[in-house]
């Protein structure tokens, strides 16, 4: 059997996740999302890889996101509504009550700032998430009748979730973006050892290996607090969930510790909505906050204010959190234009930054940036990258396909060639192959999967109790008769299967005969055997007949003298098929003749 | 003497005997006809349905069974168990056998056939699986028997072979619990099944269902705390449990590596898929390290734990469990930790400005890098990261043990631990505090390190912050910036949160008297002086500049250049704080300066053996008052207690002591002069006053009993002897009072009794001690107590005048240590002018925080009293989880007390204080007395004596300024 995997994006790149499944007979759509570097129709995935022709609904079973940032949901309306798709969406809880919002957001930079055309509507919007099923962590839902999918916690961001899908006894677990290590806010990620013939796992830190969350906190806040107090502003650019509230909570005790003034501003719009869903979602996050919201709700914030526009240019330090996170549009972009050429200002990627945007070209070093109108922007400010990112680190990945135990493991979500060296890693460790497709790629996976068969219960419990102690890691042999009628599989014990095929039994018997030199008189010989036998089969029972011959279980042996050369004596072995090992052990023992010393 | 002592216990020993052989012997002759069981009998066979019967089944398992009963309430319950075809009766019945095996004196050897009997038709799995709980219950009842354990081992080994899980479990049970230990003593007992146990059980580790592989485990467990020593063997088979699917297995698993690796530390094992060796501890300690990054938190919580109690674990494998390599794309990358050392160590403390240094440096063979590491890479990195605070606090915990016992680590792991100071749960914080207060011989501290450390002064816990400067108290700084740095944070602490005064104050004692070196070149600058002008003197009162002060009077002491820093005022004011916080500002030795200095420093310079000596001539002074004149005796008595009261005041060392024989004293003071009254031979009407003087000085005497005896920790035996021997004396005094006051004889005669009952239980408690009371009431008491019982009251009262007049006066000898409790309310202060208002009727909550010390059990006996002003007096009891422990012998009491009152017309001083709680029941003496051996006879004494509930005030009470207004309408 086979699990086709399509990539229409997300392999091999950040970005525009969307992978398509195919997992024995059923194909379902992982992730649906959008590049943020670009403009144009390279923004989405290309469906069309999908059906070349043919409605989308007929051929996918359901599309499931794991969570809410654009890169996994932002061709969602797009796909559902202008491409065409009417079955069912997945998603957690919080997914579906914050994706909405983002979408939103991700429309009016387009349409109304930049004035595109040719963009989904608000209307769009609301029609696709009526199409969206919420589910809970742990449960199990099932598709149809075969395909089931179960939600697993995936910290990285509020209802992000790892999803297993499951057709029959083959399954496969997407974790979407994920984080091993708990953060402020957030919980780790957690997947029991549920052993699927494969993991998709993101690997956007494939070749990192990070410092303890403490160090990188106290660095970011050290950071934060020399610049205020030198006077300079500082400016984090951060997604508007996600990220932003762990910082918050972050800067927020730590004003408090510190008795702080400095102002702290989040860019207003989402903030509100989105703070409201955290404090909701109590449940999603970490263990701290699940304790201590009854006294206060971390996200009730105190020193952290919402942010206007005019505020930019007031003098003093300040620190601003400003959306996007990658420098690449909107509000942040804005600020940091104004406050670029200061170099006491400081800005802080607390995160990832795909290639093409403003974030990446800083980061990597470049002072001089084109802006649109031909401008050119000169950097004086200092840069900083935090890995705030709430991504698994190398050690994480590998700690999750540990607790996993899959059979294979397909890494998306990253670069090549970071990828190639994490792949080696697993291949090296867990000894189970991986792949690493690129966009548009197909893999195919051979699994091995296991078909349930319908035994009755006498049957098992007379073969059961025929072994010794039954035991868990081995396989156990079981001797009975399998019966494929009507698309079933049934194993009967033989007497049951002649009786429903009215078949009459016949016995199966094998004889062979052995010679042996021996001038000695026959039932000599016969005992000569008897003794040598009984000191070999101790644990069988050997019995020496009155007649002259001898039985070891159900086999015989008889001994008469040859013929021709009465110093040859021929032994005669029978067993029936059901003895057949034994049988054969027996006869080839006594080729080797009968030991010298038993005279 | 003695002859006659040792006969009256025998008397006593015998009598008590034969009343249990008549006993038993009238309950057997009951036995063979039994109501119970004859009652059960009815019912079961009345009942038509199995419904019925586990009714009365149920019924009866409600009720008590006498122990005389049980073998004929078993034998029907059987007879009906082999009757019964509903499975579910048979069940209960199996469960009311083992319950009714457990009855305290019942020996159920006599139904181990039948029980095991019963096993043999069984078919239900359930009811064999509840049989054999019965029959563990039988064998745990019947240990010293070696031969029905065989054969209950025996019975289980059979039925291991049971489909059913429940069934197999409980034989593991079984085996765990009652499986030999000792070989020899096993080969003996049963010959042709000389299994060894261990095998049989680890036979069950591969068992198909999860929790039968749990019992397994958990009864190997048991076999090695039971004293068998476990076989090498095992071990490789518990480390393929470590990756079971099932958490439990795996957390038992874990255990039992554990036990192994205590068992066998040296023992070499191989690595696979390599041909080297390691010692099995470090195999060991690598593999639980791994279950530190475990799927289930239970696991890694144990895993933790476990850690911590390795210690014959090698180094470098230790060393290990911090490290973590990291890398940013495909290049090594140095951690925070390391940057921050190599910068200290550079000589440029970071400024952290530079941030280049962040950067990744060298590139990284590929091949190299191992993601998951086998050994014990990281284990505490990520223990200490994990997101369940319970995860974090075990891993705390483990490596505060390790760093205890190897210093080398403790310098290693000590950027983690104040790392650990900025955890977003507070318990953790605390817990990494007090670790580090607990390895800080082997430490110091660099200044970054200090840094972090001191950030968290401004938390707003107080058990934080107190955690904190008890931490400062015994850490070692590295230079004087950080004595400075620490000095600053300390005083912006202080002006912080100035209810931390005296935390503060002792926390600097200790950094200036560990420091004097580092101290010295910051004191110029620390007392503002300069070489040409005088500056303005300091306000005395301030506390911050005393904070100081207290600092550097500490490093003067073992740094005698220091002093010539001082200036004039300084020296005014070490005389002052010498006086007024003589506890924290230390003597000095000031050069020219006598006049300041000599006259005190020498009188008090503490030198502990004078006084100790002095405390003990004084006592044996004392001792040989009996050859003074009763004038004499009591002008002596009144000197000593004099002496002894300020040797406490002065010596808080020997304050336990000196107060605990001083009280003493009083009370032999008390008593001498209730006696001396020259006017008891006067007809009793006419000395009402004297009556009241002696009765009052016999209830003193009680209450200072009662004192003595539970207010000081560290009392022995010997010395309860003599506390309870004076208490009598006092209630002879006031029966003796009583008698002479009262007319008619009725009221005596319980009186009488009453005391002669005491006497007798006296006698029965310290029977081991009266050798040593030659010549002393009691002594005296007990000759005389066959006359005592025959005669009547008035010549009892005689008696025992005479008596006490003729008693010498007993030695009270000193145990090693004596510490009187005391309490001390921190919190309210009593000096606040403004009423705490509130509407009357309604609730108030007042904080209260106090410290107390040398308190036993302050959970059960500390009570904090509030009176109001009209009489009314309230008690209240704090919750346990009010009571910290910061220390050994010291606890602190932060609690709220909720009043509440009728409207006044204006406002009013309520007094708080805490109470010690006592209950003689609990006294020490009885509680060594097993109570089985005389109880009976005590039954007839009064509830009252055995359990006289009282409470003794030990702080000073405190008055709050309360006003309840009346409700607005």
């Amino acid at each position: 059997l086979v699990i086709l995997l399509l990539a229409p994006g997300a392999g091999q790149d950040v970005g525009r996740s969307c992978i398509l499944v195919s997992i024995a007979g059923k194909n379902v759509m992982l992730d649906c999302g959008m590049h943020m570097g670009y403009n144009d129709d390279r923004r989405f995935p290309d469906f069309s890889y999908i059906t070349q022709n043919g409605r989308l609904t007929d051929f996918l079973d359901c599309v499931i996101i794991s969570h809410f940032h654009l890169d996994h949901c932002g061709a969602l309306p797009y796909f559902s509504e202008m491409v065409g798709y009417d079955g069912p969406i997945y998603m957690t809880h919080p997914t579906k009550a914050i994706c909405p919002i983002l979408l939103e957001d991700y429309r009016k930079i387009t349409v109304d700032k930049k004035g595109e055309i040719n963009f989904f509507t608000s209307q769009m919007i609301k029609d696709c998430m009526k199409k969206v099923v919420a589910v809970h962590l742990h449960q199990t839902v099932q598709v149809d009748e075969e395909l089931e999918i179960k939600a697993y916690y995936a910290g990285h961001v509020l209802g992000a979730a790892m999803f297993q899908i499951k057709v029959g006894c083959e399954s496969v677990v997407y974790t979407g973006d994920y984080n091993m290590t708990p953060d402020r806010h957030l919980g780790a990620a957690w997947i029991d050892k549920c052993r699927p013939d494969l993991l998709i796992t993101e690997s956007t830190y494939a070749t990192t290996i990070r410092d303890s969350k403490r160090c990188r906190e106290r660095d970011f806040l050290k950071k934060v607090h020399e610049t205020v107090e030198r006077g300079g502003k500082v400016l984090i650019p951060v997604f508007a969930l996600g990220r932003a509230q762990e910082l918050c909570i972050l800067l927020e005790t730590f004003w408090e510790r510190m008795n702080l003034k400095a102002p702290i501003y989040f860019s207003t719009g989402l903030t509100e909505k989105a703070n409201h869903y955290y404090k909701l979602f109590i449940t999603w996050t970490n263990q701290k906050i699940r304790k201590t919201f009854v006294q206060r709700n971390m996200f009730e914030f105190k020193h952290i204010k919402a942010f206007d526009r005019a505020f930019a240019d007031n003098p003093g330090p300040m620190v601003v959190f400003a959306t996007p996170g990658m420098l690449h549009a909107g509000q942040s972009l804005q600020i940091f234009r104004k406050w670029a050429g200061n170099e006491k200002n400081m800005v802080i990627m607390p995160g990832y930054c795909v290639q093409g945007t403003v974030g990446h070209k800083i980061l990597s070093g470049q002072r001089k940036l084109e802006m649109e109108g031909r401008q050119i922007l000169e950097v004086k400010m200092q840069v900083e990258y935090m890995s705030f990112s709430a991504h698994a680190d190398a050690k994480g990945i590998m700690q999750l396909i540990r607790q996993a135990e899959p059979r294979n493991v397909l890494l998306v979500h990253g670069e090549a060639k970071k990828m190639e060296f994490l792949k080696q890693k697993i291949e090296q460790e867990f000894h189970v192959s991986c792949y690493m497709p690129a966009n548009g790629e197909t893999t195919t996976i051979l699994t091995n999967p296991s078909i349930p068969v319908d035994i009755s219960l006498g049957l098992l419990k007379r073969e059961t109790a025929i072994g010794l102690l039954p035991d868990v890691k081995k396989p156990k042999l079981m001797h009975g008769t399998l019966i494929m009628k009507d698309n079933s599989f049934r194993l009967v014990s033989p007497e049951q299967a002649l009786k429903e095929l009215g078949l009459a039994e016949h016995q199966l018997r094998f004889t062979c005969r052995v010679h042996i030199q021996d001038p000695r008189k026959e039932h000599e010989t016969v005992l000569r055997v008897y003794n040598h036998l009984k000191g070999v089969l101790k644990d069988y029972s050997v019995q020496h007949l009155p007649d002259g011959s001898i039985t070891v279980e159900s086999i015989l042996i008889q001994a008469t003298a040859h013929s021709e050369d009465q110093g040859t004596k021929v032994l005669l072995v029978s067993w029936t098929y059901q003895d057949e090992e034994l049988g054969s052990y027996l006869t080839s023992l006594l080729k080797k003749g009968l030991p010298q010393s038993t005279s | 003497m003695a002859a006659h002592l040792k006969k009256r216990v025998y008397e006593e020993f015998t009598k008590v005997v034969q009343q249990q052989h008549e006993d038993l012997s009238a309950k057997k002759l009951r036995l063979t006809k039994p109501s119970k069981s004859a009652a059960l009998h009815v019912d079961l066979c009345k009942a038509t349905s199995p419904t019925d019967a586990l009714q009365y089944l149920l019924q009866f398992a409600r009720k008590p069974v006498e122990v005389e009963s049980v073998e004929g309430v078993v034998r029907i319950l059987l007879e009906h168990y082999y009757k019964e075809n509903d499975a579910s009766v048979r069940l209960k019945i199996a469960s009311l056998l083992g319950l009714l095996s457990k009855t305290a004196g019942f020996s159920p050897d006599c139904i181990v056939d039948d029980a095991i009997n019963t096993l043999q038709n069984e078919k239900s799995h359930q009811v064999l699986a509840q049989l054999l709980d019965t029959l563990l219950v039988i064998g745990t009842k019947l240990t010293e028997n070696p031969s029905v354990r065989m054969r209950l081992v025996e019975v289980a080994c059979k039925h291991l072979t049971d489909s059913s899980h429940g069934v197999r479990n409980k034989c593991l049970q079984l085996i765990g619990c009652l499986g030999p230990v000792e070989k020899g003593v096993a080969k003996e007992a049963e010959n042709q099944a000389a299994k060894d146990v261990q095998k049989i059980i680890g036979d069950h580790f591969n068992d198909q269902d999860p929790r039968v592989r749990t019992a397994a485990i958990k009864a190997m467990l048991q076999l090695h705390e039971r004293g068998l020593k476990l076989q090498q063997a095992i071990y490789s088979q518990a480390c393929k449990l470590l990756a079971d699917d099932y958490e439990q297995v795996r957390s038992a698993a874990v255990q039992l590596i554990w036990v192994l690796s205590q068992l066998y530390p040296e023992s070499i094992v191989p690595i696979p898929s390599s041909n080297e060796e390691i010692r099995l501890v470090d195999d060991a300690f690598g593999k639980i390290c791994h279950m530190v990054s475990d799927g289930s938190w239970v696991v890694r919580v144990q895993a933790a734990k476990l850690l911590g109690s390795m210690q014959q674990v090698s180094s470098h494998f230790l060393e290990q469990t911090l490290d973590k390599k990291l890398m940013s794309d495909l290049r090594r990358k140095r951690t925070a930790h390391e940057r921050a050392k190599e910068l200290y160590s550079s000589g440029e403390f970071s400024s952290g400005r530079k941030w280049g240094d962040d950067a990744p440096k060298e590139e990284i063979d590929t091949g190299a890098v191992n993601l998951i590491e086998s050994g014990a890479c990281g284990a505490f990195v990520h223990g200490l990261e994990d997101e369940m605070y319970e995860v974090r606090i075990a891993a705390v915990e483990a490596l505060c043990m390790l760093a205890q016992s190897s210093p080398s680590f403790a310098e290693k792991c000590l950027d983690f631990l104040v790392d650990m100071f900025n955890d977003e749960i507070e318990e953790v914080r605390l817990q990494s505090i007090h670790t580090m207060r607990k390895i800080s011989n082997n430490i110091t501290l660099r200044e970054d390190q200090l840094d972090t450390v001191l950030a968290v002064l401004e938390d707003s816990s107080r058990d934080i912050r107190e955690a904190l400067h008890e931490l400062l108290c015994c850490t070692n700084v590295s230079t004087k910036e950080g004595i400075h740095l620490a000095l600053v944070e300390l005083l912006k602490n202080l002006t912080k949160y100035p209810t931390d005064r005296e935390s503060i104050w002792k926390c600097l004692k200790f950094l200036g008297s560990r420091h004097p070196t580092l101290v010295l070149p910051l004191v110029p600058e620390l007392l503002s002086t300069h070489p040409f002008f005088d500056t303005p003197e300091p306000d005395m009162d301030d506390p911050a500049y005393i904070a100081v002060l207290v600092l550097i009077f500490n490093a003067a002491k073992s740094c005698p250049t220091m002093p010539a820093l001082f200036s004039d005022h300084t020296f005014r004011h070490y005389a002052y704080l010498r006086d007024s916080l003589s506890h924290l500002v230390p003597p000095l030795r000031l050069p020219g300066r006598k006049l300041v200095s000599s006259p005190v420093s020498p009188s008090i310079t503490p030198h502990e053996d004078p006084s100790q000596q002095f405390l003990h001539q004084s006592l044996e002074r004392v001792y040989n008052l009996q050859h003074l004149d009763p004038q004499g005796i009591q002008e002596l008595l009144e000197f000593t207690i004099r002496d002894l009261q300020r040797l406490g005041e002065l010596q808080s060392e020997l304050a336990g002591m000196a107060d605990f024989t001083a009280t003493y004293l009083q009370c032999q003071l008390l008593l001498i002069k209730a006696l001396q009254e020259k006017l008891w031979n006067v007809a009793a009407p006419l000395y009402l006053k004297q009556n009241a003087l002696a009765s009052a000085a016999a209830k003193q005497i009680l209450e200072e009993t009662y004192k003595m005896e539970f207010m000081y920790s560290g009392v022995e035996s010997r010395q309860v002897v003599i506390i309870h021997h004076m208490r009598l004396q006092a209630k002879a005094l006031q029966l003796i009072v009583t008698a002479r006051t009262t007319r008619g004889v009725e009221p005596l005669f319980g009186m009488c009794e009453k005391f002669l009952q005491e006497v007798d239980s006296f006698q029965r408690c310290f029977i081991s001690e009266l050798p040593h009371m030659q010549g002393s009431f009691v002594d005296k008491l007990l000759d005389l107590m066959p006359r005592l019982v025959t005669s009547k009251p008035s010549e009892v009262v005689k008696i025992l005048q005479t008596t006490l007049r003729q008693s010498t006066f007993l030695h009270l000898p000193l145990p090693e240590q004596l510490h009187r409790a005391t309490a001390n309310i921190i919190e309210p202060t009593g000096e606040s002018d403004n009423p705490l208002r509130f509407t009357s009727g309604l609730v108030v909550a007042l904080d209260v925080d106090a410290t107390l010390e040398h308190v036993q059990d302050p959970q059960g006996t500390v009570k904090v009293q509030v009176l109001y002003p009209d009489g009314q007096a309230q008690i209240i009891h704090p919750k346990p989880a009010d009571f910290r422990n910061p220390g050994p012998g010291r606890h602190r009491l932060i609690t709220q007390v909720y009043l509440s009152h009728t409207a006044w017309t204006e406002p009013c001083q309520i007094e708080v204080r805490l109470l010690l709680a006592y209950n003689s029941n609990r006294s020490k003496a009885s509680a060594k007395i097993p109570k089985a051996t005389w109880s009976e006879s005590l039954e007839a004494l009064p509830q009252s004596e055995n359990g006289i509930e009282g409470t003794i005030p030990f702080s000073k009470p405190v008055k709050v300024y309360i006003m309840p207004k009346p409700a607005r309408r």
